[in-house]
């Protein structure tokens, strides 16, 4: 029973996580019509600025919320200087010109920061197991994980719902020609909207940091999942990253924590412990899979354009 | 065809010229590092020209080509393993699995369209990868060891560096005579048809899905018998030839030869591997200027190099 | 009356909450022109797109050649002898003019599951494009990319690409849509010909055209059919003056 709740736990943070990465993903993509496979570099990027500030100003917070900063700005740099050039092009050229900005990135991270991969190390009072039911202990920074990136949810979903911007997000995400037809400077509000998805993709990275490895290509695979969730939640919408991202996160948690003994109850000993892990990993593939046959669109499809 | 001496054709004479006469200058030169380099290329040349089928003349963008290079491997490998060393089993085995495969896997795909389509064949492919990183019995994620090569009787000995390399070349050859062939059949003029107006073809009485599916379905097995052909190569398969960066690699060598010009990726994964392999001399670093590189050519050199030679040719 | 060809009962499509065909009955019967008027939003498109399989209708049925068709796809329709011209010009853009019609030729003569034979090579093919592109005066323009084509070239490719389907039936979406008056007049007597061979439903906004080529006239409104019958008729029928030729510029010449 602990085993399950903690699991749980693990799936709700790592779909949260998730969600971080979607949600920059999918709002580029549904504003600009951009997709932009260097989401995982921005990601990759969060982490090492993270590490290496932390480890020069020898403050966990101030570090964060300098590897922030630097991540939003990367991002306004890429976008300013190549990506903008890249909308209203084709998606191939877009896939193709961003596959080569991860080259870039990987190998320049590995020139600064040498092929070996760095570790994040948490300040003392955020490793401590907090009780949050009777018996019931979970890490801290799992938990403020979970924290903020409710709390980040909870404000783009504001800012989106609620604010100028955010109206003018929706509009374009919807109807691109209709912001230029307001008299809106698209170009900044582009830059801006590029830029928040930079600053939430390096967000995830940095937080994910301290429980993996900070590494190179450590954005490849989870940028993987954060568009098989924008394909399943329906490209352009945040409420079905929302959805689609704890949904996946979940499902991922707890398929590699319960599969194999699942499959230990059918099969032989030896045939699951060689069929669970694979099987685990497919999980999400497959689940994409059957939705895109179901739904072409997604499960959420943000309204027709 | 008409031969008429634009610079595209007389480039593409070059290129086969060189590469039937690369053998006799690596024989005479002593350089046998030629003589593999252009192996291996002329391998990836086959995988992008399958892939060009699909994505210059079909319209679909495939994200997950890599998938059937693995496939093609890991049937050969496999089936070395096991003790069943005939190529003539292990190669129709890898053209079969490659086939079965893209018939499931288009099948599905094919529903969706556009980005959606990138990402379906995207993640598929990541399934192949992962799948085959979960086959503990033949060496999952560190990959299979193939300690003899297909073996064809008395007839080739795929163990000679030249003859390996000759067989490659007839594949590769065999390959873009084939798609040329289907380009040009009604089936081929159906499935260009259905890449630029669906509906239309639709209306004109083509089922635009039976069409397309059978196209992905020949690229698939095409780009498998490169997947048999790259695991004799290596004497060598594991997951890592499936990873997704490897379908980017084939996309990219289709868009830098220019996509859906019959020669197009060949030349696009010979400058390809020849520009990585070159950069990789000067600097361990090269992926720093290969992917600015790439970029500029998006930015800039649209239709790639034979695009670049067809408007140098029309003056 | 003979049997109809094409017999349209209660067709029936929403969008949302917008019902583009309302409750829709109309017989199309054969050898005859029936054209389809209506003002602009009126479901004229949309009705066309039920009708050849684009779009399937909520409720209702389609019975073609005494046939149910509602249920069966665009292709299946074609094979039955259904063919189409779009309303925005909608052809092969990188193909000859002679290719985007052998193709539609190809359509229907047996499968196209053939990989080795060069099917530009195949002279049954191409000399049944030729004839279709021969009966709409393009013949000279065979070999030139449809890219390169003039619009009004275009619209009578579209025509040439349906007839090579061998069809029964011809439905023309707006064939002189963004047509100059020379080249409208052109068309007006290519129709006048055809008329002869296959039955014809037009879809079109100019009236003038409409009047002198039309047997029967239905007059759609809101996606409902208000009036149906000979020219006369419709010229006189007060609701249509009413909803429809009331209007400033039903009359005069719409680009």
């Amino acid at each position: 029973m602990l085993v399950v709740v903690e699991q749980c736990l693990n799936g709700l943070q790592f779909g949260l996580l998730l969600f971080l990465l979607a949600a920059g993903l999918t709002l580029v993509f549904g504003i600009m019509d951009f997709v932009n496979l260097a989401h995982g570099s921005l990601y990759m990027m969060g982490a090492y600025f993270a590490a290496t500030f932390v480890a020069w100003t020898g403050s966990f917070v101030l570090g964060v919320v300098l590897a922030l900063g630097a991540t939003l700005l990367l991002g306004i740099l890429l976008e300013s200087v190549a990506l903008r050039h890249l909308y209203g092009r084709d998606h191939l050229d877009q896939v193709l010109a961003t596959f080569g900005l991860i080259l870039f990135f990987n190998d320049l991270v590995r020139l600064v920061w040498g092929p070996a991969g760095l570790a994040l190390p948490l300040p003392s009072w955020l490793t401590v197991p907090v009780q949050i039911l009777p018996g019931v202990y979970y890490p801290a920074y799992r938990l403020s994980i979970i924290i903020v990136a409710l709390a980040v949810a909870a404000m783009l979903y504001f800012v989106v719902m609620r604010t100028r911007i955010g109206m003018l997000i929706r509009a374009g995400a919807s109807n691109r020609e209709m912001i230029g037809a307001l008299g809106i400077n698209i170009k900044l509000l582009f830059t801006l909207v590029f830029g928040l998805g930079a600053a939430l993709a390096g967000l995830a990275g940095l937080m994910q940091a301290p429980i993996l490895t900070v590494q190179i290509g450590m954005g490849e695979n989870i940028l993987i999942l954060a568009f098989v969730i924008i394909v399943i939640g329906g490209i352009g919408s945040i409420r079905g990253a929302f959805m689609a991202a704890i949904f996946v996160g979940m499902i991922d948690t707890l398929g590699r924590a319960f599969l194999p003994d699942l499959l230990r109850k059918v099969l032989s000993s030896t045939a699951a412990s060689t069929a669970a892990p694979a099987l685990s990993s497919m999980l999400i593939y497959l689940l994409m899979a059957i939705i895109l046959v179901v739904r072409p669109e997604g499960l959420f499809p943000a309204a027709k354009r | 065809m008409k031969l008429s001496f634009n610079a595209r054709n007389v480039v593409v004479v070059l290129v086969i010229a060189g590469l039937l006469l690369l053998p006799v200058y690596s024989a005479l030169s002593g350089k046998v590092f030629v003589l593999t380099l252009f192996t291996r290329i002329i391998i990836f040349a086959l995988a992008a020209a399958s892939l060009n089928l699909i994505m210059g003349y079909g319209g679909m963008m495939s994200f997950g080509h890599a998938a059937y290079l693995g496939i093609g491997g890991y049937a050969v490998g496999i089936l070395a393993h096991e003790g069943i060393g005939s190529g003539f089993i292990q190669w129709p085995v890898a053209l079969i699995t490659s086939a079965l495969f893209a018939l499931v896997i288009g099948s599905l795909s094919l529903r969706t369209r556009g980005v959606y389509f990138i990402m379906i064949t995207l993640a598929f492919a990541q399934m192949a990868y992962y799948v085959a990183s979960g086959l503990s019995r033949y060496g999952g994620d560190d990959g299979l060891t193939i300690y003899k090569r297909s073996d064809f009787g008395g007839l080739i000995n795929l163990s000679d560096r030249v003859q390996f390399y000759y067989v490659c070349l007839a594949c590769l050859l065999g390959g873009v005579y084939l798609i040329w062939r289907i380009v040009n059949s009604r089936f081929g003029m159906v499935v260009q048809g259905v890449r630029s107006n669906e509906q239309r073809m639709q209306a004109i009485g083509f089922p635009a899905y039976r069409y397309r599916l059978v196209c992905f379905v020949i690229s698939g097995t095409i780009c498998g018998l490169a997947g048999a052909l790259l695991a004799n190569n290596t004497d060598f398969v594991s997951p890592a030839v499936m990873y997704w960066t490897r379908s980017g690699d084939l996309m990219v060598m289709v868009i830098f030869g220019g996509m859906g010009s019959l020669f197009g990726p060949v030349i696009g994964a010979i400058a390809f591997l020849l520009l990585e392999e070159f950069l990789s001399q000067f600097t361990e670093y090269w992926a720093l200027i290969m992917g600015p590189l790439l970029l500029l050519i998006v930015l800039f050199a649209r239709g790639g190099i034979m695009g670049i030679l067809g408007r140098f040719s029309r003056g | 009356m003979a049997e109809p060809l094409m017999r349209v009962q209660n067709l029936v499509r929403r969008f949302g909450g917008i019902l583009a065909t309302d409750n829709l009955s109309l017989d199309v019967i054969p050898g005859e022109l029936h054209a389809i008027i209506g003002p602009n939003g009126a479901g004229k498109t949309t009705l066309i797109s039920q009708l050849t399989g684009q779009l399937t209708p909520n409720s209702g049925t389609i019975h073609f050649a005494g046939m149910d068709v509602t249920r069966l796809p665009a292709y299946r329709r074609s094979r039955l002898g259904l063919a189409r011209s779009f309303q925005i010009t909608s052809l092969l853009p990188n193909f000859t003019a002679i290719d985007n019609v052998a193709l539609a030729a190809q359509a229907h003569d047996g499968h196209s599951f053939r990989f080795w034979g060069d099917a530009r090579k195949e002279q049954h093919l191409r000399e049944a494009a030729l004839s279709a592109l021969r009966r709409v005066g393009l013949e000279k323009r065979a070999n030139v990319v449809v890219s390169e084509l003039s619009h009004g070239e275009q619209r009578e490719l579209e025509l040439a690409v349906a007839l090579a389907t061998k069809p029964q039936l011809l439905l023309l979406d707006e064939p002189m849509a963004g047509l100059g008056v020379t080249e409208s007049a052109r068309m007006v007597g290519l129709l006048k010909e055809l008329r002869k061979e296959v039955t014809i439903v037009l879809v079109e906004h100019d009236m003038e055209a409409v009047f002198a080529l039309a047997d029967r006239i239905t007059v759609l409104v809101y996606g409902r059919v208000i009036a149906s019958g000979g020219p006369d008729e419709i010229r006189n029928n007060e609701e249509v003056k009413r909803a429809y030729l009331g209007d400033q510029h039903a009359v005069t010449r719409r680009g």
